[in-house]
């Protein structure tokens, strides 16, 4: 059941592994090239940040555009609730510089931005560390860029903005950045995870990857022992769950994806399968790969207002729909939950999260749109009676995590 | 060296742009200040939010619009609306 291929190798705690234990452990990578995009294909290797993209795809894209070209690792990581990026980036540096490699090699780019979280210091050092001990030739083409950690610090024009002019804000598309990225070229934005899964496909195959690949889940909230779990493609949420020590008693509900995720009652979670293609046709998302229990004496309402307010926070404010829409969404979710809420206030939260989607330059809005949609129906129940004015049957207002 | 596949590249979304030679609208939503002229002048395909900020239909315009369309998009002070081809309105 545990399947560790990213996480792979010397003990966790003794942090980043050096090249030599990796290369020794791993060998050189057998393909690369227009090969290795074919692997990925075969491989149907989805990008680890949030959006689920074909990553071979996406390679392709950047490499059928007239060069210069560029790679941007991305290790932002905004999402508060996970820590995955982190932890690969701190322990298996040469595996997300291989894959960074291995990338720039495919797309033809001659220059490779490591895009990492500056409150990540940690993953700062680690894979600075690392770009040292490769060859003086591969080394050269590296360059460092750290933004302030935020949400939308890491969608991909974001990323491109603050390496073009230190603004880490989502700017408008057309152009994508596999159009015009950093300094105009053409810009493969890839997250740090999806890089490494290339990197071991590169020396493992495509066929391996479609029956033994393994994706990164940050287990949260209500269990034992929160962390990061490498587990196989299409394991259930139960078993990564119970992995993380399980609930500590009943649960109602489970935030899957983060928080540009959505909720999904207990009894409806428990046998999906950790797979973004899979979880994509079901109408959910596996997001960034967070997995995190409400518990069961917690409110669902409360903790949907409290990271909705958190996501309002976020946005960049350069887009009315956010500023305004998300914003009264907001407001009239924390009025609900304090229980003063205006009797046409549910039905005005269901018009404006539905009005919300595909109207931000980025995908903000409607990650928090589709966070709200999920929390009226799983607790459609313990909305009814917020807005009834009977108060709140949770008995702590503070859950999933902590900001 | 991609040549051929570069050419199947159907953009960003993966929605086939095959059969929308009529072109659709699109807002740049950081220009869009909600001034609201291109819902006055094309009602039939634009709404406003309680914010005043456009709600744009993703339909390629019908060819009786286009007109209308056009004057929309030229109408803008802030240059925020235009008709893309088989683009996305977003």
């Amino acid at each position: 059941m545990s399947a560790a291929s990213l996480l792979d190798g010397p003990d966790l705690r003794f942090e980043a592994e050096p090249v030599t234990s990796h290369l020794a452990r791993l060998g050189p990578s057998l393909l690369s090239g227009a090969a290795l995009i074919d692997a990925l294909d075969q491989g149907d290797l989805r990008g680890r940040g949030g959006a689920g993209f074909p990553v071979g795809k996406k390679w392709r894209s950047v490499a059928g555009r007239p060069g210069p070209r560029v790679v941007i690792a991305n290790g932002a990581e905004g999402e508060p609730l996970s820590f995955k990026d982190r932890l690969l980036m701190q322990t298996r540096p040469h595996l997300v510089l291989d894959g960074a490699t291995l990338a720039a090699h495919a797309v033809d780019a001659d220059q490779i931005v490591l895009y990492i979280g500056r409150e990540h210091s940690a993953a700062v050092d680690a894979m600075l560390h690392a770009v040292a001990e490769r060859p003086p030739r591969e080394r050269r083409r590296f360059q460092l860029s750290s933004a302030p950690v935020a949400y939308v610090s890491g969608e991909e024009t974001a990323a491109v903005q603050f390496v073009n002019r230190g603004v880490a804000l989502p700017t408008s598309v057309p152009p994508r950045p596999f159009e015009a990225g950093v300094r105009g070229r053409p810009t493969l934005v890839q997250n740090v995870e999806s890089l490494a899964a290339a990197a071991l496909i590169a020396r493992r195959g495509g066929a391996w990857y479609r029956s033994s690949g393994t994706l990164l889940v940050t287990v949260t909230g209500a269990v034992a022992r929160p962390g990061v779990i490498e587990t196989r493609l299409g394991t259930s949420v139960a078993e990564v769950v119970d992995r993380a020590g399980g609930p500590p008693g009943a649960i109602q509900a489970l935030l899957l994806g983060g928080y540009f995720g959505g909720w999904v009652a207990a009894d409806d979670a428990w046998d999906l399968p950790l797979d973004p293609e899979r979880l994509r046709t079901t109408g959910r998302s596996l997001g960034c790969g967070v997995v995190s229990p409400l518990p069961f004496d917690r409110c669902g309402v409360t903790e949907t207002a409290r990271i909705v307010g958190y996501l309002t926070g976020q946005s960049a404010r350069q887009c009315g729909p956010c500023v305004f829409g998300l914003g009264a969404i907001a407001a009239t979710l924390r009025r609900i939950a304090i229980g003063l809420s205006h009797p046409d206030d549910l039905a005005r939260l269901d018009r404006w999260s539905a009005e919300l989607p595909g109207r931000g330059a980025c995908r903000h809005p409607d990650g928090a749109a589709g966070l709200v949609r999920s929390a009226l129906r799983v607790f459609a129940d313990d909305f009814a009676h917020h807005s009834d004015r009977r108060g709140c049957t949770a008995t702590s207002p503070v859950a999933v995590g902590a900001v | 060296m991609f040549e051929p596949s570069a050419r199947r590249w159907q953009g960003p979304s993966g929605r086939s742009r095959v059969g929308t030679s009529r072109p659709s609208l699109a807002v740049d939503r950081i220009r869009c200040d909600g001034r609201g002229y291109c819902a006055e002048l094309l009602p039939e395909m634009v709404r406003l939010d309680d914010w005043g900020y456009p709600i744009v239909s993703s339909d390629p315009v019908p060819d009786h619009l286009l007109d209308h369309a056009r004057r929309a998009v030229a109408t803008c002070p802030l240059l925020a609306i235009r008709l893309a081809e088989g683009g996305r309105s977003r």
